[in-house]
Formats: structure tokens, sequence, C-alpha cells
């Protein structure tokens, strides 16, 4: 009878520590261009992303106008030349971490795991993969990531004029200090 | 019994968990309970003007906008005036945002010789999206206009006051998408002096605008303003610019049509007489040039 007891305790328990998702609406962006004339810089700090450790499902969506650059205008041409804002108001991904078992959430530590999914973003959806580190401390983690988008994979036009000021690869970097999504 | 129940209880939380699982894979973002995001609308108008005048939008905190309006002479003053660019009416500015909703801004006309003096402050400004939704964006708009040139009777006393002009203006406009954008604006102009006793001090008027957007770079615009109060001078005519908007990186440039000569408020209000009918129509410009006087705190990226 005990046996039994212990093993629907067990099954439950472990079931439900699988089903754990850590999610932040606080996470991290930035878009860095390097050209010759000049760099671009921005950061969005109004990220949301969330991690599913059960399946390694992973999603993040990011707001255009959330986006802070340094100058006005920067930003201003950003949402209303480039990004066309007000009809593709949002960036998302989805995807999954591919060796999502190998990150032990219970255990302090940093893991890293390989990423892919599909980014949309302009109203474009692509395909994209980059390796990210977990550093599990204290029940947060710390989600850290890099990868570059091209804007002609987008469909984001920079008038000829602007190629010297524009990169048409820009540097992401991502990081999110996830927590449980208590439910 | 006991034991078909923990048992049965083991097989329900086994079935029961993936399920869960399952369902969670298809849309993560939805157990969020995603709330509207707060979109703020940007960009109603290309530039702090309209054409003549004044839009709702100002210049970014720490920006100094210069700039160079000219107004030509009219269309059917000849060929011996190579129909009016031989004359030119101008007004420099320097303009600041001191915040992004306040700005500040000191010009100087050839016309009368005069010197305006402005604040702009932002009320509201219109949000689509969010929790709480304004359709519209209101600014206010206050001036000081001071005419330079000798006095018209040296005889009588003449009190510096004289020479000052005052507007009050709301500025109320909707960006009812990426291209159309609307203005309303009740105005007030007050005037220390007037030719002739018979002539109101207190001018009221409504302007409305509006802007077209054509491309990424390029609007069309128009503006009129409809003079209310009666007995102006009777020369006087309502003010009508028709005019387009190009930008490029921190420049934009206004090119126009229109019956009023004067780059202030109580001028192109008050003061214009150019009718069109009769072809008193001027072709003018505004160059607008955006300098940053103070840096925006640098933004620093994460490793």
């Amino acid at each position: 009878m005990k046996k039994q007891i212990l093993v629907a305790a067990l099954m439950t328990t472990s079931f439900m520590g699988f089903s754990q998702k850590y999610f932040t609406r606080t996470g991290y962006l930035s878009m860095f261009s390097k050209t010759g004339m000049e760099d671009i810089k921005a950061s969005n700090e109004n990220v949301t992303y969330i991690v599913d450790w059960t399946t390694g499902d992973i999603q993040v969506s990011a707001l255009q106008t959330n986006f802070k650059f340094e100058k006005a205008f920067m930003q201003e041409h950003y949402n209303e030349n480039y990004m066309e804002s007000t009809k593709f108001p949002k960036a998302t991904f989805k995807g999954k971490i591919e060796n999502v078992s190998s990150v032990n959430i219970k255990k302090d530590g940093t893991y890293t795991a390989k990423i892919s999914g599909t980014m949309e973003l302009h109203g474009v959806a692509k395909p994209y993969s980059t390796t990210a580190t977990f550093k599990v401390a204290g029940g947060h983690v710390a989600a850290d990531a890099k990868f570059n988008v091209k804007c002609s994979d987008h469909n984001v036009k920079i008038e000829e004029r602007f190629k010297n000021n524009i990169s048409d690869s820009i540097e992401i970097k991502a990081k999110a200090d996830l927590t449980e999504l208590k439910k | 019994m006991k034991k078909l129940f923990t048992w049965g209880f083991a097989f329900a939380a086994f079935i029961s968990q993936p399920a869960f699982a399952q369902q969670d894979t298809t849309d993560l973002m939805s157990l969020l309970g995603e709330d509207e995001p707060i979109i703020m609308t940007t960009a109603t108008f290309k530039s702090t003007r309209i054409i003549q005048g004044q839009s709702i939008e100002s210049v970014a905190a720490g920006d100094m906008d210069f700039r160079i309006s000219h107004r030509f002479g009219t269309f059917n003053s000849g060929i011996h005036k190579l129909a009016g660019l031989d004359a030119a009416s101008m007004r420099l500015g320097f303009e600041y945002g001191v915040t992004d909703r306040l700005m500040v801004g000191i010009g100087r006309s050839n016309v009368n010789e005069e010197v305006d003096i402005f604040g702009k402050y932002k009320i509201l400004k219109q949000m689509d999206s969010g929790p709480k939704k304004m359709p519209i964006t209101v600014s206010y708009f206050g001036s000081v206009v001071m005419r330079g040139t000798e006095w018209a009777d040296k005889e009588r006393t003449n009190y510096f006051t004289s020479r000052l002009y005052y507007c009050n203006q709301l500025l109320i406009a909707r960006k009812f998408n990426d291209q159309l954008s609307i203005q309303l604006s009740p105005t007030h102009v007050h005037r220390n002096i007037v030719a002739t006793s018979d002539i109101p001090h207190d001018v009221f008027a409504l302007g409305v605008g509006g802007r077209y957007k054509l491309s990424k770079r390029i609007a069309v615009n128009a503006e009129y303003f409809d003079v209310l109060t009666p007995g102006l001078a009777s020369n006087t005519t309502n003010s009508l610019s028709l005019g387009i908007d190009w930008e490029t990186g921190g420049h934009v440039f206004q090119l126009h049509v229109t019956n009023s000569s004067s780059m202030n408020e109580k001028g192109f209000i008050t003061e214009t007489t150019g009718n069109w009918g009769k072809g008193d129509i001027q072709f003018g410009f505004n160059i607008s040039r955006i300098f940053t006087i103070k840096k925006p705190k640098e933004l620093v990226l994460l490793d």
C-alpha cells in the first residue's frame, strides 16, 4: 500500500515539476548597427519571454515602439519608415530549446543549449537558431543569447543613400531574468 | 478498494499532466494573459508647422530646430519681377525642445521688422492602443509678436506695448492612419493697437489643416484659417495654403503656395490681403534643420 502511494506521489510531483514554466515581462533586447559612418543602438526593456522547461518551448514577444534610440528622429524613422509599426506592431519568436533536458533548473549552475525556431519580424517569418546560456541561481534563470538579423531577410528596405549609415546586418542581444510562472 | 483508488489516482495524474503540457505548447504567451500594449501615436505631422500655422508637433527635448522660411512675391506681379521671385519676405527662427512636451522659439521676420517669441505645450497625446485610450493630441500655443517699424504717427504718445500682438491657439489633431492627419486650430489674436477705433482688437479664427502622406518621405498638406470676427480691414482675406513636405535625414523641406506673406500667427491670420481668385498667390518654402544641442544620455547596451 505504502509503495503505491509513493508511486502515485512521485508521479504527480514529477509531472508537476515537468510542467514548470518560467517567464518575464521585463526582458531585454538590443539592436546594434555598425557602419563606417555611424553606430546606431536601440534597446527594449519590456520584452516578454516565456519558457516551458517540460517541452523546451520558448516564446518571445517585443513591441516595436518600445525600442528606445538615442535620437528621437531615429526612433520615429525606425517605426514609421522601416518597421511600419502600426502595421506590424510586434516582433515575435517561437522556438524550442533543443536539449532542454540538459538544463537543470533545480540545480544552480550555467548551462548552454541550442535554440531554434521562427522569428516573425516586419510581417516576414524566418527560421533562426543560436546558442543560449542559462544561468540558474536561487530560483532565477538568467537567459542570454546573441544572433544577427538581416534587414533584407525581412523585407525592411533601406534606401540607397542611407546604406552607408544603416547596416543590413543588425546584431541582436537577448537577455531575460526568468522566474517561475505560478498558476 | 483503497488500492484501486490509489492506482486510479496515479493513473489520473499520469494522463492529466501530459494533456496539460500539450495544451501549453500551442501558445505559451496566452498563459500570461496578454495586456493591450501601450502604443503612443507619433509623427502626426512631419514638422512643427503644417504650412503657415503650428502643428501639434514639437521639437524633441534637447534639439534645436533652425528654420528658414521664405515667401516670394505674388505670381501676378509680372515678368519684371520674375513672377514674384525678386521679392521675398522671410523669417529666421531658432526653436528649442525643452522637454518632449514643451518647446520655445524666437523668430525674426523682415516684414514689419517683427520679432516673435512663443511657447508650445503638448497637453494630451493620442493613444489608440493601451489601457487609457485618447483619440486626439492637443497642444497649446502662445506667442507675443513685437513690431519693430517706426511709429505710424510720431506726434502722438507712443507706448512700447502698442508694438505688441498676442496669439493663443489650441491645436487639436488626430492621426487617422499612417497617411491622413487632420487638425483644428481655434485661434485668438489680440492687437494692442489697431488702425481705427471700429476695427476689433480681439480676433477669433478657426484653422483647419491636414496632411496626406504619398510615400514614406513625401506628404501633401493643406491649411485654411477662417476669420470669425467681423470688422477687420476690408481688404483682409482668409489665409489658404497648399504644400508638400519632403523629408530627408535631419531636414524637412516644405514647399507651398499661399496667399499670405507673413510667417507669424497674428500676421497670416489677421493681415492676409492676397486673393487667390486674383492670382495673389505666392510661392514659399520652410527649411527645417534639427541640431542636437543637449546630447541625449548615451544608450548603453548590456553585454
